[in-house]
């Protein structure tokens, strides 16, 4: 501020109320703390889903367990799939800092390609439950696994149709500074989906099957 | 990270100015990782995924709530490193704002996740007395 | 019954045409007077060929003043819709005595009270708050626009489809009979098996969403687009309570919107989160929805607060007394407002620790809302006291929000409120503190803002008629409620034995008509005001000889509202300038890069409404068909990049020019 006001009253002592230069605004300059605000509310969802695992988590009504179900191999794998996506992008992002467009989309089709099969296991897992009994109806320790993980895998799959309108706009318009601002919030938006999965893994998936 | 030291550098200084108008052409770019930095993030975060996969499946520690408990820890500790080497935070990028939007966030996660469970297992504990668990 | 066909289902869901409320004259009635209002409005536009005006000026608009102005618009048409039920609700308990039926059954008279609550809150008050935050902070930040101004004008529309959702429910089904937050296992599909909680469902999520994207985007706005020389102790203190609000909006409706989802998958998917059977657990709905529903009270009061604060400091003369402790204040409530939730339901059996902890923290809350007040209070201690309408709101507000504060201290105190719980008393404590402290303040702000929005101030006489008719209506109708709360009244009540109570609910349908009164001298005084708007012109832009920056441009402001960025030096930055001799710039004008008008708000926020519909209907090909449209609509507006422009600087000069002109002639 003190830097402020001295610029301001350096003229000739009289005060400055106003600034001639032309700034421009609405070229972004907010977008990224705007969509990081949007990544805080969206925490607030996973955190009500997770509160609501954590105490109905448990109700059984003499259904399956998490110990009964969950295959923590698959789940291993799963997360293995995610990490790697997580930084595959961060590479697509390096090669955008560098202009290397070709180098970027293709960082960008091993991500979506991850990112499928994550989302690809995720669905063989609901439909192996779904076959075996465990459907979302049968207690509500499983209306609230698969809504948590569902919502988490949702998020996933929105991500991926991002990631392929994104490319779609990179190979049009290329690295231009609206699409690098967009690349970036994708970013975010998909490291934060892995740090959600960190939660899901842990809490779900690894605390399910303790006894 | 010289890079993105000058854009959180750039970041700090216009927050002299109420971090408004004044945006340079480079403001709103935050700061990224470097190669070396996601590969860090990324071995780490392998590691603190596999030590708790390997505590829970080959059952290492024989007390579930032991268990529980490091691998709780575990997770809190890979969360930062996504943070710090991923989501590139600190304390400076947005002059200071998104840092402030994470610690506010995170109370209040605690709040509503801690107060639920709270709040939730005293009414089981006081209106289902003969259900050991629901 | 009539049967139907199976096509019938596949492409009308289970809509049939029994769900039109024929057999019930008064919403026959009602719709038929809505209908010929609402075709007689489309008439007078086509009439006036006003719809490409409308259009291209109003509904695509991304310009802040403009859609807070849709905002404070919707909120007025919302607030005759929310106070008719009002209406009918005390004229129902009236009369409903020793045998008599009233003139509403009970699921008719159980719809009108949830429509009732869902209304005021979600449809009037906070479009009321919302459109003045949109209105006023970008003006006082010195900002051209808000952050994001596409995701304004959807926010916007957003809010609206909520609102044309509730209001389908009156002539196309029927709305929730649950009460305003829709309690499970009441609201869950065993026993609400019909649209009703659907449409409450979809019209609050379709809304949330809205809410929740204009809660980002101001707060993006305050942190990022602060004129020069405004650091956080140097803003307004009415932007200061926008930017908790705001950060509190961003920090609950998620919490909303999931368990609103928790909600619908139990009722269309068949889960078991709040149901009695299969391990659900009905509290833990109750649980979550509060965890949004206090802080809400807040998102509602803060900027209330916020009003009162400029108008105080405007109207006394002077800075406003203690604007560091204000700020903390707000800062602690915002803080606070996230752990006092479970004190709406203290009777749910958590037990002694849990209910000690909640009340005490309840009691804690009162504090920094007491520091407010006395700093309103000694702001006008000593100060040149102006009593115009704001003043007079503001002073109504400290009488009124002071008992509501009290009564609400009561129900802190869990033993106490397990007495109270439920009861009429709990009705008039939060009519006491929303009507006295968010309606009042609304008023405030309208009366305040008014002439800056549209060039004129609003016309005194019919004002102070609406605010006396108001205030001793408020104290008419709900001062009895507080007696009969005590007395044991439940609330929420068809019909009631007990002669001896009549003359109370007498007296508080006499105290609903003192306020209908008072809507309608508002409504008069707004019409009043457009007729004599050139004896009520302002021509200096500062009417009021106000303090903070939004004063110092013309009213109404130009497009890009400030022709230069102000650079600030002192909280109270325009008494600032002015004390200090500013200068109005006049020349040297540059070209002003603003945003571009955009319909894709009114088509995403259209199929997102069209989709909630369907899926209240059961629709299903509709719901994805729209669902999809949605989608698709905000990636082929992603492919937009032309969404700037430039004002000339022959455009600003003249605009400017013009405004020299007013100033010479005042």
């Amino acid at each position: 501020m003190e830097t402020a006001t001295a610029q301001a009253q350096a003229a000739n002592g009289a005060p400055v109320f106003y600034v001639k230069e032309d700034e421009h605004e609405h070229s972004g300059g907010s977008t990224m703390l705007g969509f990081w605000i949007y990544l805080m509310s969206d925490c607030l969802v996973f955190a009500v889903l997770f509160a609501t695992f954590g105490v109905l988590g448990r109700n059984y009504a003499a259904g399956p367990s998490g110990a009964d179900l969950f295959d923590l191999r698959l789940v291993a794998v799963n997360t293995t799939m995610l990490l790697i996506s997580s930084i595959t992008y961060g590479f697509a992002m390096l090669a955008m800092d560098k202009g290397r467009q070709a180098a970027v989309q293709g960082w960008l089709v091993v991500t979506g390609l991850f990112g499928l099969a994550f989302i690809g296991i995720e669905l063989y897992e609901f439909s192996h439950l779904i076959h075996e009994g465990a459907t979302p109806q049968r207690s509500a320790f499983l209306s609230s696994f698969f809504t948590l993980v569902g919502t988490h895998g949702l998020h996933v799959s929105f991500g991926l149709l991002w990631l392929t309108v994104l490319m779609v706009q990179v190979s049009r318009r290329g690295l231009i500074e609206a699409n690098r601002r967009r690349l970036m919030c994708l970013s975010m938006f998909w490291h934060f989906l892995d740090v959600v999965w960190i939660g899901v893994f842990t809490f779900v998936y690894l605390m399910g099957v303790l006894k | 990270m010289s890079g993105s030291q000058d854009h959180a550098q750039g970041h700090h200084a216009q927050g002299h100015h109420g971090e408004s108008h004044a945006t340079d052409h480079d403001a709103h770019e935050a700061p990224h990782g470097s190669l070396r930095g996601y590969v860090t993030g990324f071995v780490l975060s392998v590691i603190l995924t596999a030590i708790p996969f390997w505590l829970v499946m080959a059952d290492v520690l024989g007390n579930s709530t032991l268990t529980a408990l490091v691998i709780m820890g575990f997770a809190a500790v890979q969360i930062v490193v996504h943070m710090i080497y991923f989501l590139h935070m600190n304390g400076r990028a947005e002059g200071g704002w998104s840092m402030m939007a994470l610690i506010f966030t995170i109370i209040i996660v605690v709040i509503a996740l801690s107060g639920s469970l709270w709040v939730m297992y005293h009414l089981n504990a006081n209106m289902m007395p003969d259900m050991h668990r629901m | 019954m009539t049967s139907y066909p199976d096509w019938w289902k596949l492409v009308f869901g289970r809509f049939t045409l029994e769900a039109l409320p024929l057999h019930e004259p008064i919403l026959v009635v009602t719709f038929i007077v809505v209908a010929l209002g609402g075709i007689a409005l489309l008439a007078l536009v086509t009439w006036l060929k006003a719809w490409g005006y409308l259009w291209h000026e109003w509904f695509t608009s991304v310009d802040h003043k403009k859609i807070g102005i849709m905002y404070m618009i919707l909120g007025v048409v919302m607030l005759l819709r929310g106070f008719a039920d009002a209406l009918m609700m005390r004229g129902q308990q009236a009369i409903a005595f020793a045998g008599s039926d009233g003139y509403l059954p009970p699921h008719h008279y159980d719809q009108i009270f949830t429509a009732h609550g869902v209304i005021m809150i979600f449809f009037v008050a906070m479009p009321f708050v919302t459109g003045l935050m949109n209105f006023v902070v970008p003006l006082q930040i010195g900002a051209r626009d808000v952050s994001f101004p596409f995701l304004n004008n959807f926010s916007f529309w957003m809010t609206v489809g909520g609102a044309v959702l509730v209001m389908t429910s009156l002539f196309v089904g029927e709305f929730a009979r649950t009460g305003w937050l829709a309690y499970p296992p009441l609201s869950g599909a065993a026993y609400s098996p019909g649209v009703g909680v659907d449409y409450y469902l979809w019209g609050l999520q379709v809304a949330g969403i809205g809410t929740t994207l204009s809660g980002v985007n101001l707060v993006a706005t305050i942190v990022k687009m602060r004129a020069p020389g405004m650091d956080l102790m140097k803003m307004p203190v009415f932007t200061w309570t926008a930017l908790c609000t705001n950060i509190l909006i961003v920090a609950t409706f998620p919490i909303l919107a999931a368990t609103l989802a928790l909600l619908a998958l139990d009722r269309y998917v068949g889960m078991n989160f709040f149901t009695n059977d299969l391990g659900g657990n009905p509290m833990m709905y109750v649980n979550l929805i509060w965890i949004w529903g206090h802080p809400e009270v807040y998102i509602l009061i803060l900027p209330a607060f916020g009003i009162y604060s400029e108008v105080a400091s405007t109207f006394c003369g002077k800075r406003l007394f203690g604007y560091g402790s204000m700020v903390y204040a707000t800062v602690v409530i915002t803080i606070l407002s996230y752990l006092v939730w479970l004190h709406h339901f203290f009777t749910m059996g958590s037990g002694a620790s849990v209910n000690s902890f909640f009340g005490i923290t309840t009691m804690i809350i009162s504090i920094p809302t007491g520091a407010k007040i006395f700093n309103w209070l000694f702001t006008m201690y000593r100060g040149r006291i102006r009593f115009e309408l704001p003043m007079m709101w503001l002073v109504a507000f400290m009488l009124t929000f002071v008992i509501g504060g009290m009564t609400g201290v009561m129900l802190a105190v869990p033993p106490a409120d397990f007495v109270l719980h439920n009861s009429l008393f709990l009705v008039a404590h939060f009519h006491n503190v929303i009507i006295g402290g968010v309606v009042f303040g609304v008023f405030a702000g309208i009366a305040y803002w008014f002439p800056k929005a549209f060039g004129f101030k609003l016309d005194p006489f019919w004002g102070h008629l609406s605010f006396w008719f108001w205030v001793v209506g408020f104290y008419v109708a709900f001062m009895p409620l507080y007696v009969l709360g005590l007395m044991g009244v439940t609330r929420r009540l068809n019909r009631f034995e007990d002669p001896s109570l009549q003359i109370w609910f007498v007296v508080a349908a006499i105290g609903a008509v003192l306020i209908l009164l008072g809507i309608l001298c508002f409504l008069v005084q707004i019409a009043v005001s457009i007729m004599r708007r050139e004896q009520l012109r302002d021509t200096t832009g500062d009417p009021w000889d106000g303090r903070t920056l939004e004063w110092s441009t013309s009213s109404p402001p130009p497009d890009y509202n400030f022709a230069f960025t102000p650079v600030i030096h002192d909280h109270d930055s325009w008494a600032d300038m002015k004390k200090r001799g500013y200068q109005r710039p006049l020349t040297g004008f540059r070209p002003i890069h603003m945003p571009r008008n955009t319909g894709a708000g009114v088509i995403i926020a259209g199929f997102a409404t069209l989709c909630g519909f369907a899926l209240i209907w059961y629709i299903w090909w509709l719901a994805a068909l729209s669902f999809v449209a949605a989608v698709a609509s905000v990636i082929i507006h992603s492919f937009n990049y032309d969404r700037d422009f430039h004002i000339s600087a022959d455009t600003v000069l003249r605009e400017e020019d013009a405004r020299s002109d007013l100033l010479g002639r005042a």
